[in-house]
């Protein structure tokens, strides 16, 4: 395999990984900002 | 043998935890370590979520506020410990094998919690989440410090600022899915049993990621375009390399000790009473603040704790660690004048200097490791980290300690409003003057302090010179 196909294939990889830890991160900013609205409407 | 005054590293071949196993291939990408970086963070970052179990736990177990509080205190007490002392273990087994250890103590800290509360042992609770799960909370924060730093020389700031994020970013996902889980299993015993063996799984398979996919570059390895000689043109960056050993030997490791302590002290002085704070500041006046705005606010103030930590950190790749905390410190202690001076003029100037104070707070945590790499090179950064990291646990006893005697002192003598908070504020300004000062007061590190080049040997008999040995 030549090293561009083999960067190429890391490729689902890097997108599983980031997604594994960006949907949880997501999940948390969005139930912060749930919780921020608090200050304007509070 | 190697010749006078070179070290020798020997990369012997190991199990699957051993760092020779994680040296990664040519083509691996190093934008794969951030996330094996974060997986780790987002979930210690839980410890600051503890406050959750609070309330049910003291209502299962009948215990008191000060005793549902104990997991959590010595939690950050073994953090700072295994931090400090296992720093040189992290440094010689590599990345993997801390990820490893933290990940099995983390996770069994839940499960023995689990087995505490379903006996109503909580003696268990404390051990497991307390000394078991402290022991991971230390090694996993800084197992991915020096690794992130080899991956990225030319934007150090950025890749700590990432994964230190992430662990502001923890608290943030834990409070709410803890909170729901618990509504879902109950508040007794078996619920709470129930939810902190979910937590511990959980937990343990998220965490397996940064396991799996962490990589240390292999010697030698470089990113394009980037030419260290250049890099190290810039003020107090190095090339050279000093050991943890020595580095506590240095005066510079304790100016930067002071400049973390105070900046972190000044930050959780407003952290640790932000609800009450803008309640009192505004409680005379014809915008008093609610008790569910104060929630909001204290959110706010999460969310510029969190952003504070990758914008100003990558910052300091631009600007120089030195200037960063110019501005952290210089900046910060202006902005507590200013809530002292003029704080209950107007909610918007309170709550802007507020989130600047924060972002800065977060923004110190995140900085500090490539202002240690600057400094004292790559060698054994994740353990000079560690030493340094003793700093955040007397700011976390001192801050606290400082904004809630104080106030309580000024309630007894019938102060109300902002005077509860005045002396404190200023206490705080002192502080970031020394801690200013303090930074002042950073230069290189003198040559004595250096380690020999360093020989690797990756075979009987052949002898490389590689860049780093951690």
């Amino acid at each position: 395999m030549t090293e561009q196909t083999e960067t190429a294939s890391r490729t689902p990889l890097m997108i599983l990984a980031w997604l594994w830890v960006g949907l949880p991160f997501a999940y948390g900013v969005y139930e912060l900002l749930l919780k921020l609205s608090q200050l304007f409407s509070g | 043998m190697p010749e006078d005054g070179q070290k020798l590293i020997s990369h012997t071949s190991g199990g699957f935890l051993s760092r020779s196993r994680t040296i990664a291939p040519p083509t691996w990408s190093r934008w794969l370590v951030p996330p094996a970086a974060l997986s780790v963070h987002l979930s210690i970052g839980q410890a600051y979520s503890w406050s959750v179990f609070k309330p049910p736990l003291e209502k299962a177990l009948d215990l008191s506020g000060t005793q549902s509080a104990l997991p959590f205190q010595l939690g950050i007490v073994m953090l700072g410990l295994s931090a400090a002392f296992g720093g040189p273990l992290v440094e010689r087994n590599g990345p993997r094998w801390a990820m490893f250890v933290s990940m099995v103590c983390f996770a069994s800290g839940f499960l023995i919690s689990a087995l505490g509360v379903a006996t109503s042992q909580y003696w268990l609770v404390v051990l497991g989440y307390g000394f078991v799960g402290g022991i991971g909370l230390g090694i996993g924060y800084i197992s991915p410090v020096s690794t992130l730093m080899k991956w990225f020389p030319d934007r150090p700031g950025m890749a700590t600022g990432i994964a230190i994020m992430g662990f502001g970013g923890g608290a943030l996902i834990a409070s709410p899915w803890s909170t729901q889980m618990l509504g879902s299993f109950g508040t007794g015993t078996g619920g709470i049993a129930e939810t902190f063996l979910v937590h511990g799984l959980v937990y343990a398979v998220f965490m397996s990621l940064g396991v799996l996919l962490v990589r240390v570059p292999a010697d030698g390895w470089l990113p394009k375009g980037f030419d260290p000689a250049k890099s190290a043109a810039k003020a107090l960056v190095t090339t050279a390399n000093v050991s943890a050993r020595n580095a506590i030997r240095t005066p510079q490791f304790w100016f930067l000790w002071v400049v973390l302590c105070f900046n972190v002290t000044a930050g959780i002085g407003i952290l640790e009473k932000a609800a009450p704070m803008i309640q009192d500041f505004f409680a005379n006046t014809a915008t008093p603040i609610s008790v569910s705005a104060a929630a909001g606010f204290v959110a706010l103030l999460s969310l510029a704790n969190m952003t504070g930590r990758i914008v100003w950190s990558s910052t300091s790749d631009l600007i120089g660690r030195k200037n960063m905390y110019r501005v952290y410190l210089g900046v910060g202690a202006v902005l507590y004048l200013i809530i002292s001076l003029w704080g209950d003029s107007h909610t918007v100037v309170f709550i802007l200097c507020a989130l600047g104070v924060l972002s800065f707070y977060g923004g110190g945590f995140a900085t500090v490791p490539a202002y240690l790499k600057d400094l004292f090179g790559t060698f054994q950064v994740g353990a000079i980290h560690g030493r340094l990291l003793t700093a955040w646990s007397v700011a976390g006893v001192l801050g606290p300690l400082i904004v809630n005697a104080i106030a309580d002192s000024q309630k007894a003598a019938g102060k109300t409003g902002p005077d509860l908070y005045t002396t404190s504020l200023y206490i705080m300004i002192g502080l970031l003057v020394i801690g200013f000062l303090s930074n002042e007061m950073i230069r290189p590190v003198k040559d004595k302090y250096h380690e020999p080049p360093l020989v690797t040997v990756d075979e009987p008999g052949t002898l490389a010179t590689p860049q780093g040995g951690s």
